[in-house]
């Protein structure tokens, strides 16, 4: 198997406090506020107004384009306001807030039985079709909207479908838990994604491949078990330990020694025939195709130090983290407060966030951050530890001065911002700081 | 969801997680792998070396902090690679120069070298060597001596220790490689008689084959080190460093084991090699660029012919073994090649970058030794290629993973 570049060895001390702790589902609260972007592309247009009263997973607001998705009341009530809201990535975005009624009317057409429907006759424009309108974006991190991943250009054919588990985050389990209780949801999903790639593979039909990390052997097992039980050819690859195995380059390259070219030359998975979705993409898939239920909810892992019960949860998608925490036995007046992993997550400087269809984690811990960082003494671990061979030590001491050209030459603006480097680096150089400024300040003025 | 909380949330960029190595801590890791040559230095020459020591290192650090008070360089605390450099440069010193000679020695070092250019990671060349190359110039005598002090003891050291290494005691030899000068082209015949390279490995197996089972044996210890460090290689490790000391470095005798004449620092290439291992091992360096230099300076020793004084042209190696042993061991090189060369600061980024680095700095080792007017080459050739490394950080760059473009060095953005 070839060996991705870089890459580090974060200690998983954490993560062993979730990792066999069942999903449990958190009550949907009183109030949810349900933003319109949860997706990279367009915002979706709102189509409800105060005082209307919505059903669970009935539409509140519309695709805004081929690059969108719609969005879902995760609850059954009345619209409550529509305004703007605290946003886990760090901005301001229109969102629909939903006094919840507690009564989980479903909406009309979206049968509440546990029927699964044989998709096996449906066309892939079907079921791309399908998928958008259950308003399906990737779940592992950035949320692409997956119909869009699926509809790659005829002179591009995909021959490979990986199925993203290995969650090598630190700290987050919640795919883990996913594979291991709902492996069979995650196999159908995978089914549906090969078949809705099935006229784009050019002739060849499509390999399915399930990454899961070494350190995850019962998730491997469920899925074999699942995949044999569906009659799904597939491979269930076992990887090592070794963040960021989870990565989509790294991930494509260590499975097919395939290398997908980096941001700057606009390289995407589809250019090497690859498509890569995430497992909770494809169980989401699965309840959307099979059984018509729009993504409303989902799983994510609660931990952190400052945290008393850290748990596994299945959330609505809405639910304001402050809710998700106090669940967990925490209180977010202190500490810092990271949606995502430890590696790449984003602080926050609220609890007041709504859970979005991204939200893989919610962490708090008790650490003072310190801003004091010391001169770079081009030790090299950065160079070493760069999954994408960049020399991040450079853009780090031309961005600290100003010098975003120099930065850019040294290839800020083809980091996928793991942070590898800053984890290893000794000086703790904030590394990642740096290169987002110099991607903002290369958008802001282009060359 | 309007009205915030009374929350205090510090918010911070990603990752939250680190490592937890500290550039204090990188310093002082490299201190400790000094200790034994130092060690070695005193037990060569005696308290004489362990006061050049002291002085060095005292006068470093108060330059040090002397000069971070006048640059009023904010956030700048006491990191430790002030310690590196004195000890480095007591170990490049003589034990018998006055105490004014690490004085002058650290001014240069640490305020002229380093804080001059910016301090801690700003500079462009090694600060204990830019030291060294001065004082050659200000107190030649007291740097160059035509004999140097040398313990006096047979090859397991059951000689005694000398209390003064000034007095009528002591005994003197010019250096191996200064021998090799004067004599161009007598090889093993000038050198071995005198110094005892005794080198069985190379007596029994001839010169080509000889070198060639050091050289496998010198890269399979380091690589062993690397993977036992890195991917926990642990037996792997232990064996090819034994290997390596076993046949590749007892062999070579009183040169290993620090009765050689030459500087503090330099006498012990076994001390020198199992600091530069342990740095290997503690990840502070990387073992591609020292055996990089070692080895071509090896290669370029081995190749180049010398004018012998009846003015035909002759190897270094054509008068037998010795010499060649003596350019591995006889002088700086082991000391350069493990904790000069390797000063992260002035070394390139990229392994590649630091073959290439380590690769020039070998052939010009070889050049100073073999045609200039000064028997050791060390010094220099890390200055010269101090002097190449920013070039070399700029041509010898990675290109992004996947990328197909072209190289970083001309890359247009």
């Amino acid at each position: 198997m070839p060996r991705f570049p870089g890459g580090v060895h974060p200690r998983e001390i954490q993560k062993a406090r979730t990792r066999s702790l069942p999903i449990e589902t958190l009550p949907p609260p009183e109030r949810l506020t349900v933003p319109l972007v949860q997706h990279i592309g367009a915002p979706a247009k709102p189509i409800v107004k105060k005082g209307d009263k919505v059903a669970r997973g009935a539409p509140i607001a519309e695709a805004g384009g081929f690059v969108s998705v719609p969005v879902h009341s995760p609850v059954s009530g009345t619209v409550a306001a529509l305004l703007q809201c605290a946003h886990p990535l760090g901005m301001r975005a229109d969102a629909v807030e939903i006094e919840n009624d507690g009564e989980d009317r479903p909406a009309p057409g979206l049968s509440a039985d546990e029927a699964v429907e044989d998709a096996a006759g449906l066309s892939p424009e079907e079921i791309r079709s399908r998928i958008q309108a259950a308003g399906i974006c990737g779940m592992g991190g950035a949320g692409f909207p997956t119909h869009v991943k699926l509809s790659p250009p005829p002179e591009k054919p995909v021959d490979t479908l990986i199925l993203n588990g290995a969650e090598c985050e630190p700290a987050l389990s919640a795919d883990h838990r996913l594979m291991v209780e709902r492996a069979d949801g995650v196999a159908r999903g995978a089914r549906l994604l090969a078949a809705a790639l099935g006229d784009r593979s050019g002739g060849g039909g499509v390999r399915v491949i399930f990454a899961v990390e070494e350190n995850k052997p019962d998730a491997a097992d469920a899925l074999k078990r699942a995949a044999s039980a569906l009659d799904l050819e597939c491979e269930v690859t076992a990887l090592p330990v070794r963040y960021p195995q989870g990565a989509e380059r790294q991930l494509i390259y260590a499975l097919t020694g395939r290398k997908v070219p980096p941001a700057t030359e606009k390289g995407l998975p589809m250019d090497v025939g690859v498509v890569v979705q995430n497992v909770g993409t494809a169980c989401a898939v699965h309840e959307a195709v099979e059984r018509g239920v729009p993504l409303t909810e989902r799983i994510l892992t609660v931990a952190g130090d400052a945290v008393e019960r850290p748990a596994n949860l299945m959330v609505r998608i809405g639910t304001p983290v402050e809710t998700v925490l106090e669940r967990a036995g925490a209180a977010p007046d202190a500490g810092v407060l990271l949606i995502g992993g430890p590696m790449m997550g984003l602080a926050q400087y609220s609890a007041d966030v709504p859970v979005i269809k991204t939200t893989s984690g919610v962490l708090l811990s008790r650490e003072e951050p310190s801003a004091r960082f010391d001169p770079c003494i081009r030790c090299g671990r950065c160079v070493e530890s760069c999954p994408m061979t960049l020399v991040p030590s450079k853009i780090s001491v031309f961005a600290e001065r100003g010098l975003f050209e120099d930065a850019v030459r040294w290839g800020a603006l083809d980091c996928v911002e793991c942070g590898c480097c800053a984890f290893v680096c000794p000086a703790e150089r904030p590394i990642v700081h740096q290169v987002k400024l110099t991607k903002a300040e290369s958008a802001r003025r282009p060359a | 969801m309007s009205g915030h909380g009374n929350t205090t949330l510090a918010v911070k960029v990603s990752p939250h997680l680190r490592e937890g190595e500290s550039v204090p801590l990188i310093m002082w890791t490299v201190v400790i792998a000094l200790a034994p040559a130092g060690l070695a230095g005193v037990y060569a020459f005696g308290w004489r070396a362990a006061l050049v020591m002291i002085e060095c290192f005292a006068f470093c650090i108060v330059v040090q902090v002397i000069c971070l008070k006048m640059r009023g360089a904010k956030g700048a605390r006491p990191d430790g690679s002030a310690a590196v450099t004195g000890l480095l440069l007591a170990f490049i010193l003589p034990p018998t120069v006055r105490w004014y000679v690490p004085l002058v020695g650290a001014v240069v070092a640490i305020g002229l070298a380093k804080e001059a250019f910016g301090g801690l990671g700003a500079n462009f060349f090694n600060p204990a060597l830019v030291a060294r190359a001065f004082l050659q110039f200000a107190f030649p005598s007291q740097l160059s001596l035509p004999k140097w002090p040398v313990l006096k003891a047979d090859i397991l050291g059951a000689g005694r220790i000398i209390s003064d290494i000034t007095g009528p005691d002591a005994v003197t030899r010019a250096t191996p490689l200064a021998v090799l000068q004067r004599n161009a082209g007598a090889g093993w015949a000038a050198v071995a008689p005198d110094y005892a390279f005794g080198a069985p490995l190379v007596r029994h197996l001839g010169l080509v084959a000889g070198a060639l089972v050091f050289i496998v044996l010198l890269g399979l210890a380091a690589a062993g080190v690397w993977l036992w460090a890195r991917r926990g290689k642990r037996l792997f490790g232990v064996l090819t460093v034994g290997a390596f000391l076993l046949f590749g470095l007892l062999p070579t005798g009183p040169v290993a084991l620090g009765s050689i004449p030459g500087c503090i620092g330099e006498t012990s290439a076994w001390a020198l090699l199992a600091g530069g291992l342990a740095l290997v091992y503690w990840r502070c360096i990387r073992w591609q660029l020292p055996v990089a230099y070692i080895l071509t300076a090896l290669l370029f020793v081995l190749i180049l012919p010398v004018r012998s004084g009846g003015g035909e042209l002759v190897w270094t190696a054509s008068g037998g073994g010795g010499a060649v042993l003596a350019h591995v061991f006889g002088g700086g090189l082991f000391l350069g090649a493990f904790f000069m060369i390797t000063d992260m600061v002035t070394s390139p980024l990229t392994v590649k970058g630091q073959i290439a680095f380590g690769a020039l700095a070998g052939v010009l080792v070889a050049l100073i030794r073999l045609y200039a007017g000064y028997p050791e080459g060390v010094c220099y050739s890390i200055l010269l290629a101090n002097a190449a490394r920013p070039l070399i950080d700029r041509y010898i760059a990675p290109r992004a993973f996947g990328s197909t473009g072209g190289w970083r060095g001309t890359k247009s953005v």
